[in-house]
């Protein structure tokens, strides 16, 4: 648990740089996320951090396979989209904890 | 050593020998938790694991009701013994199994491979296999990449902080 000031914004992240409320979340703080990650964000990635971020609000516990069958991108596209961690390092830009599922 | 190794694996190559419905999704989650995690993974299918590449098989394997001490009826008692040996019921208890992975959205096989292909994982055949039980190419899936000796799978298992597990 730690405070850090993301994009001009103090916010609470988990030890594993997880946003601990995602509702201090906005598009600010995700593209500094994803810079951090190496990712420069596009609307292609923003449609996939809102899908996560509703999903995540209606109490869905998110795998690969739903979001690949989103619409918005198939598996192989977050693949590219978030290279080495198509939920993890989605999960964590869009400002929702560190997904729980082993698919 | 003249890299640094941070202690984080970085390949992981398994091989998947038996084609009951748990040792090969025992193999598949292993893979794609791989791959979803930034690890380059390769699985590698021999002897009765073949089945879960060959496109007439993958999607009907079984869990056995027959030696299988640990299964259990829905309701938690121990499933009689002679239960497993009736027609029918391998493939009941098989189909009730697939049913509660879906629920957890675990795939059948063939989107399974799809999903770990499309992250980069590889999937191969075992030569020896391959030909002992008389399989053609056209039999496997079109996810393999290739039909691999022995030696060939020990080449492609190589490299710093891989790891070789064996299901």
């Amino acid at each position: 648990m730690a405070q850090k000031t993301i994009a001009g914004h103090s916010v609470n992240l988990t030890d594993e740089g997880y946003l601990e409320d995602h509702t201090q979340w906005n598009s600010e703080i995700a593209k500094e996320i994803a810079r951090e990650e190496g990712i420069e964000l596009t609307d292609k990635h923003f449609q996939v951090l809102e899908f996560l971020r509703k999903k995540f609000e209606e109490g869905t516990e998110l795998t690969i396979r739903k979001v690949g069958k989103s619409g918005i991108a198939d598996i192989k596209e977050l693949y590219r989209l978030f290279p080495g961690g198509p939920l993890k390092k989605s999960s964590r830009i869009a400002g929702i904890p560190k997904p729980t599922s082993c698919v | 050593m003249d890299k640094k190794s941070n202690g984080s694996i970085k390949k992981v190559s398994i091989i998947c020998a038996k084609g009951n419905l748990e040792d090969v999704y025992a193999a598949l989650v292993l893979a794609n938790g791989a791959v979803m995690e930034g690890i380059e993974a390769k699985l590698f299918f021999t002897f009765f694991g073949m089945d879960a590449i060959i496109k007439k098989r993958m999607n009907k394997l079984h869990t056995a009701t027959v030696g299988n001490p640990a299964l259990r009826m829905p309701n938690g008692s121990r499933m009689p013994k002679l239960l497993g040996l009736i027609p029918g019921v391998q493939a009941m208890v098989s189909k009730m199994m697939k049913k509660e992975m879906d629920k957890l959205d675990v795939p059948p096989v063939d989107e399974f491979l799809d999903m770990i292909t499309a992250g980069g994982g590889e999937v191969y055949a075992c030569k020896l296999a391959f030909d002992m039980f008389k399989m053609k190419k056209e039999d496997l899936s079109e996810h393999v990449s290739g039909i691999l000796t022995v030696g060939e799978f020990y080449e492609k298992a190589g490299g710093e902080d891989s790891q070789i597990i064996f299901t």
